[in-house]
């Protein structure tokens, strides 16, 4: 798992062992500092003359200078190579998502995939950033610090003996136990704040029923729950302070006796006062390296979790192969299914076509109706290969879909799917997806046959009208016929609306009918819809039904044999809606 | 990269001292007794890990007395009741410690506890208004953003800030109690020190804006991607995707990069400068001891050994608590930040309500008189205290008449002008009319979402200002256009309409609702969970159920919003006739996108830009051949 995340630091090699070396020769320096500062201070309690002070000194403040030049390019390149470390897994995360087939995307669904690219690889950062700058220097630090005080206090070393078994064991007790408390408080947490976001999004229910005070109650309810649980994993963390003062204190107690009889009843020959302060340094710095050990060993399980998520995606095969020798013209807009069963998924038990044959000669009209569930949009989205089939086979203009170069297949199909997306931008950039070369006379065209020229010409900027995220300032029907004309600017050899009209009224759909019929005559129709009326004059109309068609032909004979079709056709038509 | 509040705009740090000094009073006041204790243990604690650098002075000196004759009894004697005092107070400062971060623990979660039930129950009193002009990601940010940041601010930067400031004052003072030249020497150095940040975190905080911009716009690119993926792969458009995201990704890793490089940097260079001081402080040091400097100090003592090496100790923790001290100031720069943006939703006016007119269970007498009952009769009626001290009851009939009603969202834009409308007891009320043309904008005023500019709306006879909002809508059946169903069961979900509803009285409105066959097929039937606004449901069967609750509280006036997305046309039919059911024997006002819904209906009134352009009986305006008819016929859309 880590090894795929490894693959993405890439260019950011360099970087990485750059900080760790620079991390390596600041510590060192670290280390060596009190040492040195021992010196210097045993060289001004010796009363020596200023030449041996100034000479321990600059040595000092070199070191200094050193630490700083190393410390501050390590956070330098540390900080280039996690930024870029989190560019590339972005990039892959990204990269991969753009492979994957209709499958992969349901599997995963959209939202989750939004929270791995963002929080998922935040937390991710950070523990690279962490690992990198912190994970080598921390325990260095110890060492160093230990060999340098058993090197230079001899027996006073022996403090760490006794101190770092017990904030080890102290720390070890304080993260098992309240690291598994934070985990759940942080769910806990983060439902609260989704029933806060449902009461924002109902805000008009809350109030049309008078829901405010119980609303309240509940909150209140829930928020101290939360208090009780997070007070309790605070409280054991909230142990840290004290257990490390505790050490600390005891290393200077244990320093300050132990060292003060040394120095006397040795006269000063095995260790001196200027050791002595350096051992206290020392000892500080033993159990600041201990501290971050454990902060970073909680940090690294926190994100554990985040990184788990990620490589999910990055090991996640495309469901669709591509072809060895593939097909890059699509001959004519014929379409069969040959035998066809599908199921969205191999576990699945219950397939979701069954036996499906249809032969849809080139330029055709055909209408599909039927209700939620009886497989409607599943037929269609066979045709560009959106999923691959369980058995049979559809073939367009002749030829396997599956032995299609995939980009040619698609430009040759052209679908507007049921929920349909404009994307931040103008409205020509919008339309321009289904051809980024259409000339503005196209766009023109396109739009104007998909009945949009005239309200795109009532907005104030025309074509350069920006669309907001999720094309949220048009409306329904306006939406769905820039899609329409979006997609007709593929120019394409089939072209399939998944009920892509609901939102607009029956005249304006009617219209749309007619230019299809008039300017795309060669195109193949698949129209996908509720109304009746939306595909009475197809030249086929299939009625589907739990995943089989249970019924074909035009209107007319439709009217006589199918016992469904009638039902919805009257219950249409009952309304008096007289230009059903 | 460390989590971007991407409200704590640095440019806003002259808003914050004042919400904070608002956080830290509101923490005492919540807890008079604990909060003073915490801080005084804190502030003990803190004195006491700063003393020791006097005993250390006082050891040193004892050893440089006796080291010389190796006499370890006689300094024994000597050092011995210094450790003592040593340990005595230690103890008491590890003690004081425990409790301070306990209580703090404590205190920082009721703390949040109590702010976050003063916000949430603040905002469910404010008018829809907050709610159409506030984002509802921004309002969120308030609880998870800005109350993340006042808990770090609480449990970490407050008692961060108090300890670091008291030792900083401590030290300080036992510095000029062993000698003013270094002292000044130290001062001199931490003015570098000041000055370093400033610079670094300066250039570190435009980044971090920047930063901040970049994480932005690449999650909104990768959130509209996201959802819109199968659109990219429909027209081919992943190549192009992957390069659009690489330039926002790029442009993310050059400031991300640039803000964590400032960031980072600062620490080494802070440590490294205290490294330095220290250094000169004994170099200064030790050329004040060859020459003799006359020492000046509050102590007297002259210039030696003894005072040098802790002084030296000292200067150490000096320079660490400065450097800890600038640390915080992010921190609290941010929740100063947090804390004005959540005072600013505690301060929020409230929806005001001067009703005074409530909705009572009614029992109607064979004559006519109505009294007031204690138990659920079926029937209500307005309860009416006039300034006499009289009461009058009015059963409540459900006529309602809006007449010449004006009303604006944003003064001088009217959405409506001169709206009429009367509505008889069981009557049934259309509007029709196009996006925007003030259909829904009408239910709004009736149940009070917003308030008439001009104009007046009676309810039986009472003008609607005088009743109590909370009864005005009470009285109000309503359905919207957009089901919100809660986290819960389906059960729980239909007794919202009324929370002393019982279990069969929700079946039984599930059943004219039409919902109780779907209901019962679900796997735990009406004990199913739902989450996530029901996304385990289809359009219809949450439609369903939003019927069904508005049928158990069983209310006398109903406001129908019709769904227009596409259901299928059996689902449709089903949630028509729960409708239908719900609408039988009430007065209700239908925003309409059905046909048959419309043509049932008593009265018809077609909206235009905020205007009633024709009102009449489906037969009459189809006579009339006018808008209406063409809407009808299908010439205009219906949306």
């Amino acid at each position: 798992m880590i090894r795929q995340l490894t693959k993405c630091i890439r260019e950011y090699k360099a970087p990485t062992i750059w900080t760790l070396v620079l991390i390596l020769a600041e510590v060192a320096i670290d280390v060596i500092i009190p040492f040195e500062t021992a010196n210097l201070i045993n060289e001004v309690k010796a009363g020596a003359e200023l030449g041996g002070i100034m000479r321990v000194g600059l040595v000092l403040v070199l070191l200094a200078m050193i630490s700083l030049v190393c410390g501050g390019a390590a956070g330098f390149t540390g900080s280039k190579a996690a930024s870029g470390f989190a560019k590339n897994v972005r990039h892959d995360l990204f990269t991969k998502v753009q492979s994957f087939s209709f499958e992969n995307i349901d599997k995963f669904s959209s939202a989750s995939l939004v929270t791995r690219m963002t929080t998922d690889i935040q937390n991710v950062q950070m523990a690279y950033m962490m690992c990198i700058r912190i994970a080598v220097r921390a325990p260095l630090m110890m060492i160093f610090s230990i060999i340098m005080a058993f090197i230079m206090g001899g027996r006073l070393a022996l403090t760490f003996v006794v101190i770092v078994p017990v904030l080890v064991v102290g720390l070890f007790f304080i993260a098992r136990e309240a690291m598994p408390a934070f985990r759940a408080v942080f769910r806990k947490y983060d439902k609260l704040n989704e029933s806060v976001e449902e009461n924002v999004r109902a805000v008009r229910v809350v109030k049309g029923f008078a829901r405010e005070s119980y609303e309240t109650k509940k909150f209140t309810a829930a928020s101290d729950n939360i208090r009780g649980d997070f007070t309790h994993a605070e409280r054991v963390v909230a142990l840290n302070s004290p257990l490390m003062q505790l050490c600390v204190y005891f290393n200077m107690v244990f320093v300050l006796f132990v060292g003060s009889k040394l120095i006397i009843t040795n006269g000063g020959t095995t260790i001196d006062v200027g050791q002595l302060s350096a051992m206290l340094t020392y000892g500080i710095q033993v159990l600041m390296s201990l501290m971050m050990v454990s902060m970073i060993y909680v940090m690294l399980t926190m994100s554990a979790e985040s990184v788990k998520r990620i490589c999910e995606v990055l090991s996640e095969e495309s469901a669709l192969t591509d072809p060895a020798a593939p097909v890059t013209t699509v001959a004519d807009g014929s379409i069969d299914f040959n035998g066809v069963s599908f199921k969205y998924s191999a576990g699945a038990e219950k397939y979701a076509l069954r036996d499906i044959d249809l032969h849809i000669a080139s330029g055709q009209t055909v209408g599909i109706l039927g209700g939620t569930g009886s497989s409607k949009s599943t037929l269609v989205q066979l045709i560009p290969r959106l999923y691959d089939v369980t058995d049979g086979s559809v073939k367009v203009g002749g030829v396997d879909v599956r032995e299609y170069d995939l980009d040619a297949l698609r430009s040759a199909v052209s679908m507007v799917l049921q929920k349909n997306e404009l994307f931040s931008g103008s409205i020509k950039e919008n339309l321009r997806w289904g051809n980024e070369n259409a000339t503005d006379a196209e766009l023109e065209e396109a739009c104007r046959l998909a009945q949009a020229d005239d309200f795109i010409r009532s907005f104030p900027d025309g074509y350069d009208t920006h669309i907001e995220q999720g094309g949220t300032n048009v409306s329904g029907g306006q939406k769905q016929r820039l899609c329409i004309a979006r997609a007709l600017l593929k120019k394409p050899k089939i072209l399939i609306l998944d009920d892509s009209t609901s939102a607009v009224d029956t005249r304006t759909d009617a219209l749309i009918r007619e230019g299809f019929k008039s300017y795309i005559p060669e195109t193949t129709k698949i129209i996908i819809a509720q109304r009746v009326a939306s595909v009475q004059d197809a030249d086929l109309i299939l009625v589907m039904d739990g995943g089989a068609i249970a019924a074909s032909g035009t209107h007319e004979e439709l009217l006589k044999t199918s016992g469904i079709y009638r039902e919805v056709y009257e219950s249409q038509t009952n309304g008096g809606d007289e230009n059903a | 990269m460390p989590k971007v509040n991407p409200h704590a705009d640095p440019t806003r740090r002259d808003l914050g001292p004042a919400a904070l000094g608002r956080t830290v009073k509101k923490l005492f006041s919540y807890y008079p007794v604990l909060a003073p204790v915490t801080f005084v243990c804190i502030l003990f604690s803190s004195i006491v890990s700063s003393v020791p650098s006097l005993f250390t002075q006082n050891i040193i000196q004892i050893i440089e007395k006796w080291y010389v004759s190796r006499d370890w009894a006689a300094a024994k004697a000597e050092i011995v009741p210094y450790l003592t005092l040593l340990v005595v107070l230690y103890a008491l400062s590890i003690l004081s410690m425990t409790v301070y971060t306990q209580l703090m623990a404590y205190m920082t979660q009721g703390f949040l506890h109590k702010l976050r039930c003063e916000m949430f129950g603040g905002m469910q009193k404010l008018p829809i208004r907050y709610f159409d002009s506030h984002q509802h990601g921004d309002i969120m940010s308030h609880y998870t953003n800005d109350i993340d940041t006042l808990r770090q601010l609480v449990s970490q930067a407050l008692p961060a800030l108090i300890q670091s400031g008291a030792i900083v004052l401590v030290v300080f003072s036992i510095m000029l109690y062993f000698s003013l030249w270094l002292t000044l020497v130290l001062v001199l150095g931490i003015i570098a020190m000041v000055a370093v940040t400033k610079k670094i975190g300066g250039g570190s905080a435009k980044y971090f804006v920047r930063q901040q911009k970049a994480v932005a716009s690449t999650e909104g690119f990768i959130q509209e991607m996201m959802a819109g993926q199968k659109v990219v792969k429909v027209f081919c458009h992943e190549q192009k995707s992957i390069e659009d995201f690489d330039r926002l990704n790029d442009a993310l890793f050059e400031d991300s990069f640039r803000a964590q490089a400032y960031a980072s940097v600062l620490g080494p260079i802070i440590g490294n400068i205290g490294n330095i001081l220290y250094v000169t402080l004994a170099l200064v040091g030790g050329v004040f001891l060859l020459i003799g400097l006359p020492n000046v100090s509050l102590s007297g003592k002259a210039l030696d050994i003894s005072i040098l090496v802790p002084f030296l100790n000292m200067a150490r923790q000096f320079t660490g608590n400065v450097n800890q001290l600038s640390q915080q100031i992010n921190a609290v720069v941010m929740a100063g930040a947090g804390a004005q943006r959540v005072f600013a939703l505690i301060d929020e006016k409230p929806e005001t309500d001067d009703g005074y007119v409530t909705l009572v269970n009614a029992a109607v007498a064979p004559d006519g008189t109505v009294t007031e009952s204690d138990r659920r009769t079926g029937h209500w009626a307005w309860k009416h205290p006039h300034g006499d001290g009289t009461l009058t009851y009015t059963e409540l009939r459900g006529d309602v008449r809006l007449t010449d009603v004006d009303f604006a969202y944003t003064e001088g834009k009217d959405v409506l002008h001169d709206v009429s409308v009367y509505a008889e007891p069981g009557q049934k009320v259309a509007f029709v009319g196009a996006t925007g043309a003030g259909k829904t904008t009408i239910t709004n005023l009736i149940n009070r979402f917003y308030d008439i500019a001009d104009g007046k709306i009676r309810y039986d006879g009472i003008n609607i200002n005088k009743i109590k909002k909370a009864d005005l809508r009470r009285s109000l059946g309503l359905v919207l256009q957009e089901t919100n169903l809660f986290t819960g069961t389906v059960m729980e979900n239909i007794r919202y309409g009324r929370l002393d509803a019982t279990d069969e009285e929700c079946r039984a409105a599930a059943r004219l609702a039409g919902a109780d066959d779907f209901i019962t097929r679900l796997p735990q039937g009406y004990d199913t969970l739902l989450t996530n606004n029901g996304a385990n449901l289809s359009q219809g069967q949450r439609q369903l159920i939003a019927i069904a609750r508005a049928a158990v509280a069983d209310p006398p006036v109903m406001i129908l919003d019709e769904a227009t997305s596409s259901i299928d046309t059996r689902t449709e039919a089903i949630v028509q006739r729960g409708m239908d059911q719900l609408m039988e024997g009430r007065t209700v006002f239908v925003i309409a996108h059905r046909l048959s819904t419309v043509k049932n209906s008593d009265v018809i009134m077609v909206l235009d830009h905020g205007r009633i352009i024709e009102r009449g009986s489906h037969e009459k305006l189809i006579a009339e051949r006018g808008t209406y008819y063409q809407l009808y016929t299908g010439a205009f859309e219906l949306e």
